[in-house]
């Protein structure tokens, strides 16, 4: 098995200095944390072509993650579909999907700058589940805030975050889901700032995490462009993967950015419906605007206030997306759609039975797009997916959805 | 001259204190909300933040964020929020207010549209809370062509390189953040704060102002001390939700402002 590449690449022209992808990114956020943000660009501008760094990175993604993961030729579904399809087993990391890739660079981040306490967000709770496995590894405290609606619906992840030994902090205000969680995590680093290290889940947030989560999470595209030419000696005609905050996404596309014939298909979550208003597919039917510190496509209402979302699934379930997904979207490097819940649930049965993997419903969303893509997939079609989680966290879901218990 | 600088000037030459009071737009109602600011405005209070609901307010505490959700939940809208502004300023023509809200409401407005609606309702200043200088550069080129004031804030966890950005940016006064933490009343006033305001005061004429966590009259005249004003918001709005039903409102209001005004004079 090859050594794992590092997941830092060592030069990228965006964003600019100032956090910017064009008109997205930057920084909004309250005075009192700019500083801690400087601190932790500062340190991550230090660290990121430091060879010491990369290889204590790359020693913790092969011993503790698990890295790299396999590119699997789904060969029943390629029979069904009539292409050659491949998924990136993320599933296979420890603790069942990409998340952790970023929360291992970040604690090893968070310990050169002698935080002694983590805070995170979560939504499905795999991000949650991820910090708190590495807070555990290098005995770091740490508390996770998840909306109470998300503490039901992957009440299994509440109780992986504690047996690990993190506190899990249910947030009540708003509509319960991961905006709030994400906004009482922001006033806990605002308050508790210089003991403090905040370790955002996705590709959103102020500069530099929406660059610095990319930078982490790309093993998985630099990765799979090796794998995939290995297999099919050449590069792939398209790349999927879900969009929520789109750290999968940004992980798997950021290495075939600059390979102009690789497509890169996001797919968002339309919930009950693009027309329904209850859906969290911002980049397919929203508008820009400004949130959690980004300015980025947003669901809000005519007056501005972030509107309710709605999926299946609670990872996608965020009004909001990360910065360089929406450059991407108005350059049209990459293309957006949007799956409903229905679909999604289909797309998990679908994997399932054809290739015995049962992934989170977030990833269900990317393998339900392949219907959509018709005549688009020919025999010659190779069709990496990135397969972001495994699906245990979605069982209450997933039964109650589909009737399973009778 | 600004509403702002002439009310500071007013105050310097009477040796008192600023004492700024925030209300949220619409909590509980539109004309709640402008009645409550006359009467601030009659109890002593030398300007009144008047602030429009966002739906996200991460630098909020429970009070300021349970404040905007109610006055979401009753239609306050950015427009209507300068209806109310409007219809102050026809009757309180002195009283210097500011608005304090999010970049996205006003961002979704349109920096240009709003600057000038909100100068033409008679708007003096702006707090815009998740806005830093950096990222002002739009805003300030419509704010500025329409006369109004933006007031940055400085925080305990500052650089000095930075409380110098903030100061020079900053006008109308310089906000300046008791101590690290969202809004909401506390218990006591952080030791180290007349080093950071003294040091603010260090570079720039503007003056300063300290809010975050002040709710007493013993807070109050602590800061007065040293700094030119106080800012009073979550606990007036613990007050205001919690009387909303008394008929004696309005009165409950004036004795608690008139208590912090006192304090502000030495």
């Amino acid at each position: 098995m090859p050594e794992p590449v590092t997941t830092v690449p060592s030069s990228t022209s965006l964003p600019d200095s100032r956090g910017r992808f064009g008109a997205f990114g930057g920084r909004y956020v309250p005075e009192t944390i700019i500083p801690a943000l400087d601190e932790l660009a500062n340190e991550y501008d230090t660290v990121r072509d430091d060879p010491a760094f990369k290889a204590e990175l790359a020693y913790h993604l092969k011993h503790f993650v698990g890295r790299e993961t396999p590119l699997y030729f789904a060969e029943r579904l390629s029979e069904l579909y009539g292409a050659k399809i491949y998924f990136k087993r993320e599933d296979l990391c420890h603790t069942g999907a990409h998340k952790i890739n970023n929360t291992v660079g970040q604690i090893l981040l968070a310990r050169r700058m002698g935080k002694p306490r983590i805070i995170a967000e979560t939504g499905a709770g795999q991000h949650g589940v991820a910090t708190a496995t590495v807070c555990a590894r290098f005995g770091l405290n740490c508390e996770v805030y998840m909306g109470e609606e998300d503490t039901h619906r992957q009440a299994l992840n509440v109780a992986r975050m504690r047996l690990l030994g993190a506190r899990v902090r249910p947030v009540t205000s708003g509509t319960g889901t991961l905006k709030d969680a994400t906004n009482e995590a922001m006033r806990d680093w605002v308050t508790n700032v210089r003991s403090t290290h905040y370790i955002i889940g996705s590709v959103v947030g102020p500069h530099p995490y929406p660059m610095m989560v990319r930078d982490f999470q790309s093993v998985i595209g630099i990765e799979a462009r090796r794998q995939v030419q290995e297999a099919e000696g050449r590069l792939p005609d398209c790349v999927i993967a879900c969009v929520g905050g789109g750290s999968n996404a940004m992980g798997a596309f950021h290495a075939f950015t600059g390979d102009p014939s690789v497509r890169l298909i996001g797919v968002e979550a339309a919930g009950h419906g693009l027309d329904s208003g209850r859906h969290c597919a911002p980049l397919t039917a929203g508008t820009p605007g400004v949130l959690h510190g980004s300015a980025s496509y947003l669901l809000q209402d005519a007056d501005g206030q972030v509107a309710p979302s709605h999926s299946i699934s609670a990872g996608l379930d965020y009004p909001g997306v990360g910065p360089e997904h929406s450059y991407l979207k108005d350059t049209g490097r990459a293309e957006y759609h949007a799956v409903t819940d229905a679909e999604a649930l289909e797309g998990l049965q679908l994997l399932a039975h054809k290739e015995g993997i049962i992934c989170a419903l977030e990833t269900a969303h990317a393998v339900a797009y392949l219907k959509h893509m018709g005549s688009q997939l020919t025999p010659d079609t190779v069709v990496v997916i990135c397969l972001s989680g495994r699906g245990d966290k979605d069982m209450d879901t997933v039964v109650k959805a589909l009737n399973l218990t009778a | 001259m600004s509403r702002l600088s002439t009310r500071f000037s007013e105050l310097k030459a009477k040796g008192e204190k600023a004492l700024v009071c925030f209300v949220t737009a619409g909590d509980p109602s539109a004309d709640v909300t402008v009645e409550l600011v006359k009467t601030l405005a009659r109890a002593g209070a030398d300007a009144v933040e008047i602030g429009i609901p966002f739906s996200d307010p991460l630098a909020d505490g429970p009070s300021i964020q349970a404040a905007s959700q109610r006055a979401l939940e009753t239609g306050m809208t950015t427009a209507k929020t300068l209806d109310i502004v409007r219809r102050i300023r026809a009757e309180v023509t002195d009283l210097p207010l500011i608005l304090m809200t999010y970049y996205n409401p006003i961002r979704c407005f349109g920096l240009e549209a709003y600057a000038k609606a909100a100068a033409e309702a008679g708007a003096d200043a702006h707090i815009v809370t998740d806005l830093t200088p950096e990222e002002s550069e739009d805003w300030k080129r419509y704010s500025a062509a329409n006369g109004l004031d933006t007031i940055f804030l400085v925080a305990p966890t500052s650089t000095e390189e930075r409380i110098r950005v903030v100061a020079e940016i900053s006008s109308g006064f310089v906000y300046g953040v008791s101590r690290t933490g969202v809004t909401g009343a506390r218990a006591d006033v952080p030791v180290e704060l007349q080093g950071i305001v003294d040091y603010i005061k260090s570079h720039t004429a503007e003056p300063v102002c300290v809010g975050f966590g002040v709710s007493s009259p013993d807070h109050v005249r602590s800061i007065s001390a040293f700094a030119d004003g106080v800012v009073v918001g979550s606990s007036l709005v613990d007050l205001i939700h919690r009387e909303r039903e008394n008929p004696n409102l309005q009165q409950l209001v004036i004795e608690y402002v008139s208590g912090l005004k006192a304090a502000t004079r030495a």
